[in-house]
């Protein structure tokens, strides 16, 4: 029991070792100035799908749910915190206003994430992919017909278009239905995103190794022995998604404070995003984190590195995908792989033999 | 099991060194780049960048964008350049999405840009916009329409804003007295309609015609307007007000057709191209009128020859944003020859000496009609509308 306790404690500092050593590794190139403005430029963007990935991977992997609709927390927690800053820009300091907007948006995804968990985790089967999928969608349409404005009475909501505001003089319209939120304060870098991804993995290996995530593993493997021991099943469940939805928010908030511009495409916060992120997590191993990591910032990268090819990026993406889901999972293919192994080619051909 | 997933975890370690490592040497091209680009620019040579989705559902903008650069800067190539320079061209793909049209304006910054013709919609513009207000790079962006888009002192743009649009069309219905009784329909979860939509109710109140129903549709229910037109006539509209692109428009033409509703439809330039919709009975749209800065087959020598070359170069009539490229080129060429700029100039230089002197510029191009467009420093053209009516299956100028 302590050796396997060690050996989890072990990898998980193997986990955060990782990401503070691509830090450093890419703090040293800025400073030398060998980074290109291309990566100087994705390196928030990663910072935000790494979070994603492994929040999402704390539903799937660990609660063992399906949801389909983590681009929509990501969606509350984006247009929450982005509404917060452009209230409070100028009226509170930066560093504490954004600190607050990170809270807020994960605050009021956790709040979608327990409204949504509450009929639906009761139930047993499919039916989180059916309602986070409805959610997902449902939420991108309502925040492109919500305008609300200030002036000096106070806030306007209109669901029409900005004039129903009734602005008085000198108001501002700041949620304006498709055209979003514009002008959000550029607060992201990529030291922001690496602690917070810190954050995220601390909340979430934590979570795993504890009383809690055993409960919740244990729910996952075998819901009616689980329950026969006590288990508090909706709760746990609930517990999970809710803490998975707010991470998402915060990666939300970091999206909105990292481009001047915000609004609820089909592109960005549709279901096509909450399918990329689901595929970070399966390519990455369901259920590994450090997979998980991984595979979102591999995923995010190649398209942008084979800028060079001009149109046939996206279609060598495509392959790309298709390869790794088939080494990754085909059983010939890593079969394979294993005998061709580093470690197999260096003599340690008993473990390769076990591994089968 | 374990063993095997720690290895694809190596393995994969292993490709993202390799990743990482292909990015250095990328970057290693890029930083060459950039400082021949500083060492005088070995060939002397103008480096021009373009964003826009060349790929995904709004392709078709931004490939008529990238065509019409292409073939504006292979002209001012072949007359000499631009102070004696010659111009290079690199067109990168936003898949019209703000994040990714970022990482395009970053890569042709690697590239070692001097100058940016985009990007070609308007959400990814506006965040463009931020970082090129950051690194001061001239931007004019062909078709980045949102009032946000320029609000910085070094974007341009060369099409109409959307607020312009929407008040010069009512200023139009007016003064002309075409209706007294007006109806709207347009896409609410559409940047370009809801824009319009909204500077047009506003000065329709200064006008001496009445919105009698504005209604609204999203993207996601653009195929059934029966209820929308059917409000229109219930209000008695004798001209419906159609701010929408022409997809959608198309299919009203033919709805109201088939509940015998005929009311004047008026369209600004997202219409353009009506014409040319597949299986569209062109009878429909007879009396239609729009609002357009250029129209395919307008008889004056200059866009006849943009026209037919374009047409013969890439097989397609070119649309209102190819137009507002070419121009947009044009524009750029003409801004650096008044500000006299050089190619060993970095970025930011340019920029400083080319704002001012775009608002000194006067670009007739395809677009400007007679006057040609001019420029205000805070961004915005001046160039006078086009209307035009469809008749006889054609556009017709008014």
């Amino acid at each position: 029991m302590k050796k396997t306790m060690s050996k989890t404690t072990k990898s998980n500092f193997i986990t955060y070792g990782m990401v503070l050593a691509v830090y450093l590794i890419v703090q040293v190139m800025i400073m030398t100035g060998n980074l290109s403005s291309l990566l100087q430029g994705l390196l928030v963007p990663l910072c935000i799908y790494v979070i994603l990935a492994v929040s999402l991977n704390l539903t799937v992997g660990i609660l063992g749910e399906l949801s389909l609709g983590h681009a929509g927390f990501m969606c509350v927690g984006a247009f929450s915190g982005a509404f917060f800053s452009k209230c409070t820009n100028g009226v509170l300091p930066d560093g504490l206003r954004f600190l607050l907007a990170l809270l807020i948006g994960a605050l009021v995804a956790a709040v979608f994430g327990i409204l949504i968990g509450i009929p639906v985790l009761r139930l047993y089967g499919d039916y989180l992919a059916i309602v986070t999928l409805a959610f997902g969608e449902i939420i991108k349409n309502v925040i492109n017909v919500l305008f609300v404005g200030r002036d000096s009475n106070g806030f306007h909501f209109s669901t029409k278009d900005t004039m129903s505001l009734n602005l008085a003089e000198g108001g501002e319209a700041i949620v304006k239905g498709p055209q979003g939120i514009s002008g959000t304060p550029k607060d992201a870098t990529f030291t922001i995103g690496v602690i917070l991804i810190l954050l995220t993995l601390v909340i979430v290996l934590n979570m795993i190794n504890s009383r809690t995530g055993r409960a919740i593993m244990a729910i996952r493997d075998n819901r009616i022995a689980a329950e026969s021991v006590g288990i508090d099943i909706t709760k746990y469940k609930l517990l999970a998604f809710s803490v998975s939805a707010a991470l998402a928010g915060m990666a939300g908030v970091l999206y909105a404070h990292n481009l001047s511009t915000l609004t609820a495409l089909p592109k960005n916060f549709g279901y096509n995003m909450s399918i990329t992120i689901l595929v970070f997590v399966v390519l990455g191993g369901i259920g590994s984190i450090r997979g998980s990591i991984i595979a979102a910032v591999i995923l995010t990268l190649l398209p942008e590195l084979l800028r060079g090819l001009n149109d046939y990026r996206m279609l060598i993406y495509a392959i790309v995908l298709i390869v790794m889901m088939i080494l990754n999972w085909n059983p010939k293919a890593k079969a394979i792989l294993i005998k061709y192994s580093p470690k197999a080619l260096f003599g340690k051909k008993n473990a390769a033999k076990e591994d089968k | 099991m374990k063993k095997s997933t720690k290895f694809l975890s190596l393995l994969l370690a292993g490709v993202l060194t390799v990743g990482s490592l292909a990015g250095c040497g990328g970057d290693k091209a890029a930083s060459d780049s950039a400082s021949s680009t500083e060492a005088s620019a070995d060939g002397e040579v103008f480096k021009i960048g373009g964003i826009g989705p060349t790929t995904g559902a709004a392709a078709i903008y931004g490939q008529a964008v990238k065509n019409a650069m292409e073939l504006a800067v292979n002209e001012i190539n072949e007359a000499g350049g631009i102070n004696g320079a010659q111009v290079e061209m690199k067109f990168e793909d936003d898949e019209h999405d703000a994040e990714k049209s970022v990482n395009a304006y970053n890569t042709l910054k690697d590239w070692g840009m001097q100058a940016l013709l985009g990007t070609v919609t308007s959400t990814p513009c506006i965040a463009v916009a931020a970082e090129a207000t950051n690194d001061n790079m001239f931007l004019l962006t062909p078709s980045g329409s949102a009032v946000d888009c320029v609000a910085a002192e070094n974007a341009f743009r060369v099409c109409f804003s959307d607020p312009g649009q929407g008040a010069a069309s009512a200023q139009y219905i007016g003064e002309n007295k075409l209706a007294s009784k007006v109806a709207v329909i347009y896409d609410s979860s559409d940047v370009y309609s809801s824009g319009i939509y909204e500077k047009f109710a506003a000065e329709a109140a200064n006008q001496e015609f009445e919105i009698v129903s504005a209604e609204a549709f999203t993207a996601d229910n653009n195929k059934d307007f029966s209820t929308q037109l059917q409000k229109a006539k219930d209000a008695g509209a004798e001209l419906v007000f159609l701010p929408i692109y022409y997809t959608e428009a198309a299919l009203i033409l033919g709805q109201a057709d088939k509940m015998g509703y005929d009311p004047t439809f008026f369209g600004c330039d997202g219409m353009d191209g009506i014409l040319t919709v597949e299986n569209f009975d062109t009878a429909l749209a007879e009396g239609v009128m729009l609002l357009t800065p250029f129209a395919a087959d307008a008889d004056d020598e200059a866009t006849q020859k943009f026209v037919s070359t374009y047409k013969e170069k890439y097989g397609d009539i070119p649309n209102q944003f190819a137009a507002d490229a070419y121009d947009g080129m044009y524009a750029i060429k003409a801004a650096f020859e008044k500000a006299e700029v050089t190619p060993d100039m970095s970025a930011s230089d340019i920029c400083e000496a080319v704002k001012p002197a775009m608002t000194e510029i006067n670009v007739k191009g395809l677009t400007g009609g007679e006057d040609g467009i001019t420029w205000t420093a805070d961004g915005e053209p001046n160039k006078s509308p086009k209307a035009v009516v469809i008749k006889d299956g054609a556009y017709t100028a008014m």
